[in-house]
């Protein structure tokens, strides 16, 4: 378990932050950081050796992210006081960046979840497609169409297009 | 050079620099000649630059205090305890029965000395001191010297401590304890899952070189030999074959001594 600590504890504020990007809610997102690291610590020993522990611990983060997500789903939007934008934010950069972040960040959340979960996974976490494809269960080529139209959505989302229109060809499902 | 068109998934690998050196100057080539494809893979840049500035200061927080992995860790191993109190509560279970069996005494008489009577002590000692959650032993492995002196002195002859953990079995430590027979040292073991081994030792006063025979009550087994004029039983809740590759490890140890 000392080596679990080691490899583990370094990933902790990037689950946290992926779990905030896909959530968007503090409470739910640490909790759902709760829920992988207590899953992390009772499979440790079931984990294949050869596994990078960076992508199986956010497979498991995922896992969980979806089936939060379904849940959400079922019971209709979740909308609090406390999903208002600024509570992604703990130290409140100048006012204007952060209306940018806030814009940015609302734009996001138009972003269908599996996009929005590729596109954190790639331009923040720094996975590689490869990695992400393995957290995702998905072939390569998806990660790479899912990536060209969650980027291109979310260009024209920012800069003031409509998000109905996107990257040719792409076919768009709503999960929300 | 030309390694084929420049394809959607080169301006993505372009922007999250994950393209080779000698791509990434051919996708530097072609975005200089298509002003709007630069464009676009320049407002991607920016958006993946403003994704990570916006979710930045949640990596930078202190983590919470629920979050904490070391703790949670060591709430897990200790919801594992219960099944050690399991344990305890087995051989306390057992030894109930074993009062039972008092009017059959003359019959089945426990061995009062030789290599029986410290079987029992040994198996009595692990009952007693392996589910300790709190002080399995007195001086810990870090003080092993203090250790060695203190058991060295109460036993008046030199005591060594075996080496287990080629097999996987750290020493923990140990302490010095009370027999019909004068005092004893335990030394005490564990690996990785938690699982404990006592080894007992004492000078016998008959049966004082014994060949190493397997001993069991209940769920614990142990292996016990003399050598010399001292006597020596390994215990524990595992295989009985792997205890007794243990014993015969700890046996060729203090042989050599």
């Amino acid at each position: 378990m000392k080596v679990m600590t080691l490899l583990i504890e370094p990933l902790i504020p990037a689950l946290r932050r992926y779990a905030h990007g896909l959530m968007r809610d503090r409470a739910t997102a640490d909790d759902l950081v709760q829920d992988c690291l207590e899953r992390a610590i009772t499979r440790w020993h079931q984990r294949r050796e050869d596994n990078d522990p960076r992508s199986w611990i956010f497979t498991i983060l995922h896992n969980l992210a979806v089936n939060r997500m379904r849940q959400r789903q079922r019971r209709g939007p979740h909308i609090s006081i406390e999903d208002a934008d600024e509570d992604a934010l703990a130290l409140p950069p100048p006012q204007e960046e952060r209306l940018r972040h806030d814009d940015l960040m609302r734009a996001l959340d138009g972003l269908p979840a599996d996009q929005r979960a590729l596109l954190l996974l790639i331009s923040v976490e720094d996975l590689s497609y490869a990695e992400a494809a393995d957290v995702l269960k998905v072939p390569i080529g998806t990660v790479m169409s899912r990536l060209a139209r969650a980027r291109e959505r979310l260009r024209r989302a920012v800069e003031g297009e409509s998000t109905r229109v996107t990257a040719p060809g792409a076919h768009l499902r709503r999960v929300k | 050079m030309n390694n084929g068109p420049i394809t959607e998934g080169d301006l993505h690998a372009f922007v999250d620099e994950a393209l080779g050196p000698e791509r990434r100057i051919e996708v530097a080539g072609h975005l200089a000649n298509h002003p709007e494809l630069a464009q676009r893979v320049q407002s991607y840049r920016r958006q993946r630059g403003e994704l990570r500035a916006a979710l930045a200061p949640v990596a930078e927080e202190p983590i919470p205090p629920e979050l904490h992995l070391a703790r949670m860790i060591k709430a897990h191993r200790t919801s594992r305890t219960a099944r050690w109190q399991a344990a305890a509560a087995a051989v306390l279970i057992l030894g109930i029965g074993g009062a039972g069996g008092w009017t059959l005494r003359s019959v089945f008489q426990p061995p009062r000395a030789g290599i029986g009577a410290l079987a029992q002590e040994a198996t009595d000692s692990y009952a007693v001191f392996a589910p300790d959650r709190v002080r399995p032993v007195e001086i810990m492995a870090t003080d092993r010297s203090e250790l060695i002196q203190w058991a060295s002195q109460r036993l008046s002859r030199p005591v060594a401590v075996p080496d287990l953990s080629t097999s996987g079995y750290r020493f923990i430590g140990g302490r010095v304890i009370a027999t019909a027979h004068g005092p004893a040292v335990l030394f005490m073991y564990d690996d990785d899952h938690g699982t404990r081994l006592v080894l007992l030792s004492r000078d016998m006063a008959i049966d004082k070189n014994a060949p190493m025979a397997q001993h069991s009550r209940g769920l614990i087994t142990g292996f016990a030999w003399a050598d010399k004029g001292i006597g020596y039983s390994l215990v524990g809740h595992i295989s009985s074959q792997l205890l007794h590759s243990l014993a015969d490890e700890a046996r060729r140890q203090l042989g050599n001594d």
